[in-house]
Formats: structure tokens, C-alpha cells, sequence
């Protein structure tokens, strides 16, 4: 028998950046608010603080700020034919865990989608017509327009302390800024901030082919600021130490930096840590929820906490595997098409070219998470998808983000991986090479999707989660495509040596390399409850007192990171929560 | 001078400079800090491996990193003190690892980690295989053969064409992957003494403080590093 706590208004379901935000935005509603976080709590200090954080091998490489597969995991097949196995230990994506999740660990690069990206279906259509859209590619039109985010976009940056130099304020083009991004109606908090060599260079080559470079927007402070709930952040020092570390300084935007303390003081929110949710319950007419059961990890017992609303804000995999469980939406059916809940799911395309330069320095450890110079001139909406054969597109940037050695030791091609000549090229070439990265979107496709596995288990006797995921022709082409240009300006910056890294045809999903943890899809927005799990607000069709947060929500993923997105879509619903639902509990679509 | 009790030899500093080339200023206070020369391998007390573990990992490390040419070798660096305390920590264990079956340990590489052995096992229950091997081709165990067969035992293993089980197949993945992680991490985990490694590659450490270096364009660092505890090499 479940021990059961005290009714709350809402009960949110991890304590990441939607989490976050939707626990402050409810909380200053005046509501009742719990957190139920599944790990451990954590904070700038003690827990982050310098010199423990500096530590390449404890977080680096043994990953001990990220979700542990001991605890929840994923099983992963590449098509419908082969047998799904554990992702056992973690290579391709680090989902986070603890208080803040991946908005601890992350690098911080912050952008908006392109408008384009947000209607795609009718920007292809109208451009090219619906026939160079591949039968199988299941891509959409999200219901809500750049028009309609941008307030949200505005507000989430100026909350999480974003810095950046605008290139459409108003629609007024900016020097200096990126001129194909989408009209902002605000400069970004803070100015950008000041690039290494490697991004300085890249700019200069790119300028000189009549590209159009601008620095990399982020959430790293430049400067000290203070944001609307009084948080204060401070003036990088260019560590180097952002990607899978939590940032002990308070420059690098999280939970941490920017919401929580002012979150907590609030007497009507509380948070628990070591709270594992197993379940949403449902009423027996099963149009609501009643609230969830979760793990107790110190009590060691299963817990029914009752709300008026359930929001899950947990990541992207987690979400669907909770709704799965839950019977939130139907599930995705990949043979017939039918059902909403774990389609979608889509990845990110990445690729790049690594060039060498015997006699100059980097000094690679000066870096942060969002270094360097960018340029957009190859993004979905500039490049002409029925000339080119593909849908889709990429940013590039040149900017170190840490030259921390087991990981960050790029070598010529052809060097042997150990000897003494992997000895000698580790003296000769450290600190030598840069490179120019390319963030390519990655489609939906009808293949691409999520359901329960029928083998695996979790400690608790759940089924995992089953991820079909593999590469399709169209992305593989668009990132060929971006190799060449790339390859173009790399040349022309007549490096010694010069290498590249880009999917090439036929690739298969590989596991264990990292790649990114843009997981996005699962429990898709859409206009109508047959086509997606949510509606614009972010609100399950089928059960109108909940709501799910996060890159879940995309229809298919941007090519540019997701976070200023999810952070602008959670504001959204924040907002559609204040001043449409409390009034009137319903279906807001 | 008399040495005062508690406090570093003059003596051990000075043999300490001879020793070393190039000693920074920095270097100087290090070394005064310096309490005592760590334990010579050979009298190392073992956290996890046995007697012919350990065996096997000296010489393997020493070739998978050897002492000739620029820069420390994997011994020099005590690489096998790190592997021995990694594998009798967590990592050793797969504590953080979803470790259920079933099991398909024959799986295409691409799909990951899918042996039910964790890297601890994985040592222990390849080496003495590897051994058998060398011993079979080559008349002793590989920690007795020269140099250059030991290399290409290595490289078979590499290629996976030593023989071993698909349970064993990622030995030596981990094997080279611990190396270099001994190599290059902090010196606290027991490798990169004196963080030779990263004075050899130019990396600083923990120093983690570069404002000022940002636009100090195609200018190289000149601070050795320093180590999460404080050490300066």
C-alpha cells in the first residue's frame, strides 16, 4: 500500500530548466507548487565548487553528473527488424540527472529557431511543393508561429542570461550579428562574448569567401548581470570547464544560476530529491490525471502524491517512457502510422573539419562552452532544398570549448592509437588543431520512433523504453553537402594538415561515440489530437490537467541547439497555465 | 643545512632538480612540497590486481605508451597504479552501468557495452587467456616476451584476433582507453605523476583561470600546470 502525501495544486515531475520554470511561474501564481526529482539535489556551492569541479576523468569521462543507465536506460535497435539492446553504459547522449538535470551540464549555446523552421511542411510546400518532401519523412508545421514565441524566446533569454549581438532587432538588420536569424524584438541581456584564436581565423576565412560570421550566442555571462528574479550571474573566466561540469563561478547559465535560490525561498513551493516517478494516475473516466506515484529513495516505498495538475518536465526520454507507462496519448503504431505518443523522434546531423597548424598556438583549455564565431549561411532557410536533393541545413562554428586531454586530443589522421608514435604525435600536436563544426537539423521520419521494450526491465520492473533510431539518406546528404563547403573554407585557411569527420552514406547508428544529447520528438505539438500527444500549450489532448515540457514537444528537430526553444515553449505554457487554464480548467484547444 | 623533521630534505629536493629538466620557478615549490617519492612500483600494494594481473599491465602499458623518445612513458606516469584503483572502484564494477540480461555479448560493436562482464572481470578473466596465447605462439607469457612481439600480440588483440570469447572482446578497448586516462588525468587518481603527462603536452591543469588569455592570439600559455590539489609541476 502506497503511503500518501497531502494534496498539492501542481505536482511537476523533474527539476531541470522547464521544471524550473514552470515551479517559479506557478509559484508567483500563488498555487501550491511540489518538485519530484529523481536525483540527487545539487548547487553552484558546495557542489560545483572550484577545484573539485575541475576534474576531467571523474566528470569528463566516468560521467558522474549524468543519468546513471543502472538507474534508467533506454534499449535502442536501428530498424524495425533487429533486436533492441540496453544502452548500458553512456556514449552517444548524456541525459542529466539531479537538481537542474542537462541544464547543469550543458555547453550553454543558446539560439531560436529559425521562423522557417517552425513551419516547415507549409515553407517547403509553398516553396517547392509537397512532392520533395520523401513519403516516409513525417514533418510538420508546429502550432505555434515564431511570431506568436518570440515574447517567450525574449523571456527565457533574459532570464537564463543569455549573451549574444543581435542581427534582426525589429527587422532592422545589425551589423556584426547573424543577418539570417528571425526578428528579435530586444538586443540579448548581455553583449557577446570575446572569441579565441581558432574562432578569430575562421571568421576571417569566411568573411573573405562572403560569408557572414557572428560570435556564437550563449547562455555564458560576458559581464555581471542580474535577471528578473534577482539572480546574478558573473563575468566568465574561460575555464574551459562547461561541457558535462556544472559551472563554479555562477557564469554559465542553469536552474542553478538563475531560478532556483529565488524558487526555494518561496514558501509555497517544496522540492524532493531522490523521488523517482513511476506512474501518472488517472481518474476512472481517465480524461485527467489525479497525480503520480513515485519511488521514495530513503524511505525505500512507493508514495501517491495527489495535484490538481501534473506537469512532466523531466527529459525528453524520460517523458515519453512515463507517458508510455501511463497511458498518456496512444502510442505511436511505426507500421500503420496510427497513435501520437514516441513518434517523431529525431536526433542531430553534426559533422566537422579539424585543421592542423604546426607552428601556431590555440592554447585549447581557453575555451568556454559557447566560444567562437558562427555563421549561418548554410541554414534551412537559405539553402535551396529542390536544387540541393535534401531538407534541412546546419550552422557552423569555430570555437574551443576545452582542450581537457583524455578527450579533447585531436591527431592527425593515420596516427597509430598507441606507441610510440601516438606519443609523439600527442607532444607534436597538442594544442594545434582547430576546427569548424557543423549543427545540422536531423527530420522526422515515420521509421525514427519510441515504445516499450518487450525484454528489458528497470530496478523497479518496468519496462525500458525501446529507441528505433537510424540515419536517413536525406540528412546523411545534407551533412555531404555541408562537408564540401566546409572543406572549402578550410582549405583556403592553408592549414598543414586537415581532416573530416561527417556521415558519409549507408552510416549506421553507432552507440557509443558521443554525439550530442539533442534527443527531441516523442510527444509532439500538433493542431489536431491525431497528429501530436500535446496542443500548442503544451497540454496532452487527452488529459487536460497535464502538461509536458521540453525538446519532447519538437515536430522535428532545428538545426540549431534546442534549449532556447524549450525554454521559450516552457515560458508559453507557463503563461497559457496564468491566464487561460486556471480560470477554467479544460482542453485550451 | 639540517634537514628539519616533518619538512622536506634539502637533500631529496636537490636530487629531485637534477633529476628533472627544465624545472620551472613553480616547479621549485613543488618539489619542497613534495613529502616523499611515491612507492616504486614494484612495492606498490595492489588495490585489485594479482601478481600476474600486474605483471601483464606493466608490460602492457609499456608499450601501449613507452618510455623512449619525448615526453613520460605509461610507468614513468604509473599508469598501472591508476588502473588498479579504477578497477577496484566503481568503474571496475559498472556500478553506474545497466547490467541486466539478457545478454548478447556478439552484437555489432556499434550497439555498445553488451558483455555481462564488468571491466574488472573483463581483466581478470582476459589475461591469463592472453597469456595462454602468447605462450601457445609464442613460448612465454607476454609480460616475458621482447618488445616487438609484445607489439604485435597487442595489435592482434587490437584486431581482435587473439582468440578471446565475445564476453572479452573489449579488452583492449578498455585497456588503451585506461591508459591514456591514467596518462592524462589528475594526478590524485594515482597516474600522470608529478603531471609529467600534461607538462609533456602543454596542458594546465586545473589552473582553469584564462580571462586575460582570450585574445592573446597565436601566443603560447607559459604556465605549467597545476593539480586539483594544489600541486605545481
Amino acid at each position: 500500500m502506497a503511503r500518501q502525501e497531502k494534496k498539492r495544486d501542481v505536482v511537476i515531475v523533474g527539476l531541470g530548466w522547464t521544471g524550473a520554470i514552470i515551479g517559479k511561474e506557478l509559484a508567483d501564481e500563488g498555487l501550491d507548487v511540489l518538485a519530484l526529482e529523481r536525483g540527487h539535489d545539487q548547487d553552484t556551492v558546495p557542489n560545483f565548487q572550484y577545484p573539485d569541479m575541475i576534474d576531467e576523468l571523474k566528470y569528463g569521462i566516468r560521467l558522474k553528473m549524468m543519468q546513471k543507465p543502472s538507474q534508467q536506460t533506454v534499449t535502442i535497435r536501428r530498424t524495425e527488424s533487429e533486436t533492441a539492446l540496453p544502452y548500458r553504459s553512456l556514449g552517444s547522449f548524456l541525459p542529466g540527472n539531479g537538481v537542474g538535470g542537462a541544464g547543469t551540464h550543458w555547453n550553454g549555446l543558446n539560439w531560436r529557431p529559425q521562423a522557417e523552421e517552425l513551419r516547415l511542411r507549409s515553407y517547403i510546400s509553398e516553396r517547392w511543393g509537397e512532392g520533395i518532401i520523401p513519403e516516409d519523412m513525417t514533418i510538420g508545421d508546429y502550432p505555434v508561429s515564431y511570431d506568436e514565441m518570440e515574447p517567450f524566446f525574449t523571456r527565457f533569454e533574459k532570464v537564463a542570461g543569455i549573451s549574444g549581438t543581435a542581427g534582426n532587432l525589429n527587422g532592422q538588420r545589425r551589423e556584426g550579428g547573424n543577418p539570417f536569424e528571425a526578428w528579435r524584438s530586444e538586443e540579448y541581456p548581455m553583449p557577446a562574448m570575446p572569441t579565441t584564436y581558432d574562432g578569430h581565423k575562421f571568421a576571417e576565412a569566411a568573411r573573405a569567401m562572403g560569408y557572414h560570421p557572428f560570435p556564437a550566442p550563449g547562455g555564458i555571462a560576458s559581464t555581471s548581470y542580474v535577471n528578473e528574479y534577482g539572480m546574478q550571474m558573473g563575468p566568465c573566466n574561460h575555464c574551459g570547464f562547461c561541457e558535462r561540469y556544472g559551472c563554479y563561478q555562477y557564469s554559465k547559465s542553469s536552474p542553478q544560476t538563475t531560478i532556483l535560490d529565488a524558487l526555494r525561498r518561496m514558501p509555497n513551493f517544496e522540492y524532493r530529491t531522490e523521488s523517482e516517478v513511476l506512474r501518472v494516475e488517472m481518474a476512472a473516466d481517465g480524461r485527467t490525471a489525479t497525480g503520480v506515484t513515485y519511488f521514495d529513495e530513503k524511505a525505500g516505498e512507493e508514495v501517491f502524491q495527489p495535484a490538481d495538475i501534473v506537469v512532466l518536465a523531466s527529459y525528453q526520454l524520460n517523458n515519453v517512457h512515463l507517458m508510455l507507462l501511463s497511458g498518456i496519448g496512444q502510442p505511436y503504431n511505426a507500421v500503420t502510422g496510427e497513435g501520437v505518443t514516441g513518434k517523431n523522434y529525431a536526433y542531430q546531423m553534426n559533422g566537422g573539419v579539424t585543421m592542423f597548424f604546426k607552428d601556431e598556438h590555440f592554447n585549447p583549455f581557453v575555451g568556454t562552452g559557447a566560444n567562437g564565431m558562427c555563421i549561418d549561411d548554410f541554414g534551412i532557410n537559405n539553402i535551396d532544398f529542390g536544387a540541393e536533393g535534401f531538407i534541412g541545413g546546419a550552422y557552423w562554428r569555430s570555437g574551443q570549448t576545452n582542450g581537457q586531454p583524455i578527450r579533447s586530443m585531436p591527431l592527425p589522421s593515420g596516427t597509430p592509437a598507441w606507441g610510440a608514435d601516438w606519443k609523439a604525435a600527442v607532444g607534436e600536436w597538442y594544442g594545434h588543431a582547430m576546427s569548424i563544426g557543423t549543427h545540422g537539423s536531423c527530420m522526422s521520419y515515420a521509421t525514427n520512433h519510441l515504445d516499450l521494450d518487450p525484454t528489458y526491465t528497470d530496478r523497479h520492473g518496468r519496462p525500458l523504453m525501446r529507441m528505433t533510431f537510424n540515419w536517413n539518406p536525406n540528412d546523411i546528404r545534407m551533412t555531404q553537402f555541408m562537408k564540401g563547403k566546409a572543406e572549402e573554407v578550410a582549405r583556403t585557411m592553408n592549414p598543414d594538415l586537415m581532416q573530416s569527420s561527417f556521415k558519409s552514406e549507408g552510416a549506421q547508428y553507432d552507440v557509443r561515440p558521443y554525439q550530442t544529447t539533442h534527443n527531441t520528438g516523442g510527444h509532439i505539438m500538433s493542431e489536431s489530437p491525431t497528429t501530436g500527444a500535446v496542443n500548442k500549450f503544451s497540454q496532452a489532448w487527452d488529459k487536460h490537467n497535464v502538461f509536458i515540457t521540453g525538446a519532447g514537444n519538437f515536430v522535428q528537430n532545428i538545426q540549431y541547439n534546442p534549449t532556447g526553444l524549450v525554454g521559450g515553449l516552457a515560458y508559453h505554457t507557463a503563461h497559457a497555465i496564468r491566464t487561460q487554464y486556471l480560470s477554467n480548467p479544460r482542453n485550451l484547444v | 643545512m639540517t634537514d628539519l623533521p616533518g619538512l622536506p630534505s634539502r637533500r631529496s629536493f636537490l636530487k629531485a632538480s637534477a633529476a628533472g629538466a627544465a624545472l620551472s620557478g613553480f616547479a621549485l615549490s613543488a618539489k619542497a612540497q613534495a613529502p616523499q617519492p611515491p612507492v616504486p612500483l614494484d612495492q606498490y600494494e595492489r588495490e585489485y590486481l594479482n601478481g600476474v594481473e600486474w605483471a601483464f599491465v606493466l608490460a602492457a602499458v609499456s608499450r601501449l605508451i613507452p618510455s623512449e623518445g619525448d615526453g613520460p612513458g605509461a610507468i614513468e606516469a604509473r599508469v598501472p597504479v591508476f588502473i588498479d584503483r579504477q578497477l577496484a572502484g566503481d568503474y571496475g564494477a559498472a556500478s553506474d552501468w545497466y547490467m541486466e540480461g539478457p545478454f548478447q555479448p556478439d552484437a555489432d560493436p556499434l550497439r555498445g557495452w553488451q558483455t555481462p562482464l564488468n571491466p574488472a572481470q573483463i581483466y581478470r578473466e582476459a589475461i591469463p587467456l592472453v597469456d595462454q596465447w602468447c605462450t601457445d605462439q609464442h613460448g612465454a607469457i607476454f609480460a616475458d616476451l621482447d618488445d616487438d612481439v609484445q607489439d604485435a600480440v597487442l595489435t592482434a588483440l587490437q584486431k581482435n584476433e587473439a582468440g578471446l570469447a565475445p564476453e572479452l572482446k573489449d579488452f583492449f578497448t578498455i585497456l588503451l582507453a585506461n591508459t591514456k586516462e591514467g596518462y592524462l588525468s589528475d594526478p590524485m587518481y594515482g597516474g600522470n605523476h608529478d603531471m609529467q603527462a600534461w607538462v609533456y603536452v602543454g596542458f594546465p591543469g586545473a589552473r582553469a583561470n584564462y580571462k586575460e588569455w582570450v585574445d592573446r592570439f597565436n601566443v603560447e600559455y607559459p604556465l605549467g600546470p597545476v593539480s586539483i590539489k594544489g600541486e605545481r609541476a
